[in-house]
């Protein structure tokens, strides 16, 4: 396959970044922020995504959605990076929609994929118990109790947990941390008894959650995947999630790129636009060599998921890696060129630099990512 | 089945009926290479056959018109000729500047009558073409070059240096940037002028580099007179005269594609990682000993990676008909300076056992002269500050200082 967008796709990006441009640009997260939004997102925006069919980017039609894959799923994750747009689009339409369009049963797929579709229904997925990004060291336990199972641990960075109606949750049913098998996936009730959420605020203005379970119980039927063996259903939605990221953050670093570029053509100093200057154009050229393998990559991985899902992970770990691993130089490069201006909450610059720090870390960093390639490649 | 299916099966069948069974063992080392030229010296019999056969079809320039020696074959056909040539482990029956940069620009800038002379001998591999491009005094300042070529009425006279002519010392021709009018600005008193490296006044002198014996020659001009016509209506200077900087603005467009895609190999076979873990050991969880190592080698294979991703990308893109452009430039720089940064880590790994010069555990240093020669990569070529000047004011737009 062609590494490039087909016609479809470019209209779709086309058609994202002009809507995007009007409803959703930066100022509005600008606004959430400073009217200090209880939910981090606007409901109404979120609505009208679902009637152009991207809250069910990647159901299927027979469920309600649009299916236009994860290409263009990423393309639309790539446009709301470059406007930093907030909306449950990773957490719902990408994680919950890939957990139970890929995993989930008949029943389950009936019932929640054309909600997710039509914008009904928020949900969040709950891997991550300690600072660092590791499924593996997953602790939390899942104990048998009559047909069903009883949850009980803490979930941190849990995006958009604060608001989410379902969590897909990540407990142990066997096995200990450090183990990947063991592992098992369920559809948790947020209001369920023993669930207790907290906000967490987050340097990007967005909002996560930490939640805690006590004794929550479950049915057979709210498990996602194989019991013990959650760990393969796991890996293809954080993969989702780690491609979706990284066409995110592939286009707000293409974004904070434009406008620093930008500021170099018109900022000027010692007589001459400050562009001018060497030191300043090497710099920005390397840069700019660094975003085109980002959007290699990126593409890579979205259509690797297309094409062969189950195959998928380790293009995603690279996507991942190379794109956290550049928004970051490019958010730095950013703010270091535009100087003092740079550093005011006034100017948008800031405000990438923010989101790319949160998105970059979410699913594993770029060293979390490379370990992985290492190991898979035999060191 | 499809015309292409055909012409697949056709060419399989030729292949292999023609190819002698010396010449499929795919190597590819500057031994084995089949240069061509009027001193060439066949390393076998086989090389030798191989390379008639293949010219008498055109297939040493496959995509050239077949008037000018070529097989007149389309894009998608040459895909299919070389992979079938891959598949079965086939040697390139023939290299040389002649295909890789001369031919392209008298294709492009050429008159019929040059590329009537000129092709069907390098398609055949009998004139062997080095490229007089660099001076002493014009490096990265290409443009500013003072070679003179005075007009003399029926000839042409030069005088100056080369430097940086690869093979000098063993081509038959050279193509040469001159300067035509010295009172014109630097860009435009340029030509693109041909002749025969066996007239009177051409010298020259092999450069030894710090990788040890190396390709590259000092060339030297002394009252050169070369005639205005290569025989009745063949012009000496390609294109037009004073606008040489044309064709060889194409060409370095050509040439550092090829240099900055010369990373084919980075992800195939064995890794720099699994190299390294080799020589160095692993810990008890079966990774490289070396933590600090491990992850230099882990961050440069993804970039690795990521860089082969975009040449694809590129490629696609400009199948599609976007062009490339500038952006080979990006190429040139990105993939000249990750080939830097991969033998940087085989160093690293190979430690003292890399630092043999001479003797049979190393092949006789041929890591540690590998090593050294890829610090020419991002010079060669126009150098990588050069390049990101490039991308700065054509990609970016970003002004002049």
């Amino acid at each position: 396959m062609p590494l490039i967008l087909t016609e479809e796709q470019e209209m779709l990006q086309e058609s994202a970044r002009g809507f995007l441009e009007e409803k959703a640009p930066v100022s509005a997260l600008r606004k959430l922020r400073d009217e200090r939004s209880e939910e981090g997102f606007s409901r109404a925006l979120w609505k009208e995504m679902a009637e152009m069919g991207w809250a069910g980017v990647l159901v299927d039609e027979a469920h309600g959605g649009s299916g236009f894959g994860f290409v263009g799923a990423g393309v639309l994750a790539e446009e709301m990076g470059r406007t930093l747009t907030a909306s449950p689009f990773l957490s719902t339409s990408i994680l919950a929609a890939t957990a139970l369009g890929k995993f989930a049963s008949e029943a389950a797929k009936t019932e929640y994929l054309p909600k997710i579709a039509r914008a009904n229904i928020v949900m969040a997925l709950a891997v991550d118990e300690g600072r660092k990004h590791g499924p593996a060291t997953i602790a939390m336990r899942a104990e048998k109790s009559g047909n069903g199972f009883k949850l009980s641990g803490s979930k941190t960075f849990v995006a958009d947990g604060h608001v989410a109606d379902r969590i897909i949750v990540a407990a142990r049913t066997a096995g200990s941390p450090g183990e990947e098998a063991g592992i098992s996936l369920f559809l948790v009730d947020a209001k369920a008894k023993g669930v207790a959420r907290e906000r967490t605020m987050m340097v990007d203005s967005r909002n996560a959650a930490r939640v805690n379970f006590d004794n929550v119980a479950v049915t057979g039927e709210d498990v996602i995947g194989e019991i013990d063996n959650g760990c393969m259903a796991l890996e293809g939605v954080l993969s989702a999630g780690r491609a979706g990221l990284a066409a995110e953050l592939s286009g707000s670093t293409q974004r904070a790129f434009e406008m620093t570029t930008t500021y170099l053509k018109e900022r000027t100093q010692f007589g001459k636009v400050i562009g001018s200057f060497q030191a300043l154009q090497h710099r920005a050229a390397h840069l700019y060599c660094e975003i085109e393998l980002v959007k290699s990559v990126t593409l890579k991985a979205l259509q690797d998921l297309d094409a062969a899902f189950g195959m998928a992970s380790v293009t995603c770990a690279l996507a991942k890696a190379k794109a956290g691993e550049v928004a970051k130089l490019a958010s730095q490069e950013a703010v270091q060129m535009h100087g003092g201006i740079g550093m005011t909450d006034e100017y948008d610059i800031g405000l990438y630099m923010k989101r790319i720090r949160v998105a970059q870390e979410m699913f594993g960093d770029a060293a979390y990512h490379t370990d992985r390639i290492a190991r898979l490649r035999g060191y | 089945m499809s015309d292409l299916e055909v012409f697949r099966k056709e060419t399989r069948a030729w292949l292999d009926a023609n190819c002698p069974k010396e010449m499929r063992d795919g190597a590819a080392g500057e031994e084995f290479i089949c240069w061509g030229g009027r001193n060439w010296k066949f390393r076998s019999e086989a090389q030798k056959t191989w390379l008639d056969r293949m010219a008498s079809k055109g297939w040493t320039v496959p995509a050239w018109p077949k008037d000018y020696g070529g097989g007149g074959l389309a894009k998608e056909e040459v895909k299919i000729l070389k992979d079938e040539m891959r598949k079965m482990k086939m040697r390139s029956p023939l290299e040389s500047f002649g295909i890789w940069m001369l031919g392209p620009a008298l294709l492009q800038y050429g008159t019929h009558e040059q590329k009537s002379k000129f092709l069907p001998p390098i398609a055949r591999g009998e004139v062997r073409w080095c490229q007089g491009y660099s001076e002493p005094n014009a490096g990265s300042d290409l443009a500013s070059l003072q070679t003179k070529c005075e007009d003399k009425g029926d000839h042409w006279l030069v005088n100056g240096q080369k430097i940086w002519t690869s093979y000098a010392d063993e081509s038959d021709w050279i193509f040469a940037l001159v300067r035509t009018d010295a009172k014109a600005s630097k860009h435009d008193g340029i030509s693109f002028l041909l002749l025969d490296m066996t007239t009177p006044g051409v010298a020259t002198k092999p450069i030894r580099l710090i990788s040890g014996k190396s390709p590259f020659c000092e060339t030297f001009f002394d009252n050169v007179k070369v005639p205005k016509e290569h025989g009745a209506g063949i012009n000496a200077i390609v294109g037009t005269i004073n606008r040489g900087w044309d064709v060889a603005k194409y060409l370095l467009t050509h040439e550092r594609e090829m240099i900055g895609g010369g990373g084919g190999g980075l992800m195939v076979g064995r890794g720099i990682g699994e190299v390294a873990a080799e020589q160095i050991g692993r810990d008890d969880k079966g990774r490289l000993a070396d933590p600090l190592l491990r992850a230099k080698v882990a961050q440069a294979e993804v970039d690795g990676w990521a860089f082969l991703l975009t040449m694809e990308r590129l490629k696609d893109e400009a199948k599609a008909g976007q062009g490339m452009g500038a952006k080979s430039s990006m190429l040139k720089y990105y993939g000249t300076e990750f080939n830097k940064r991969r033998y940087e880590l085989f160093m690293d790994a190979a430690g003292s056992g890399g630092l043999e010069w001479e003797g049979k555990p190393s092949e006789d240093g041929k890591l540690a002269k590998g090593w050294l020669r890829t610090k020419a990569n991002s010079i060669e070529g126009g150098t990588s500050e050069v390049q990101l000047n490039i991308i700065s004011k054509r990609i970016l737009g970003l002004p002049d200082a």
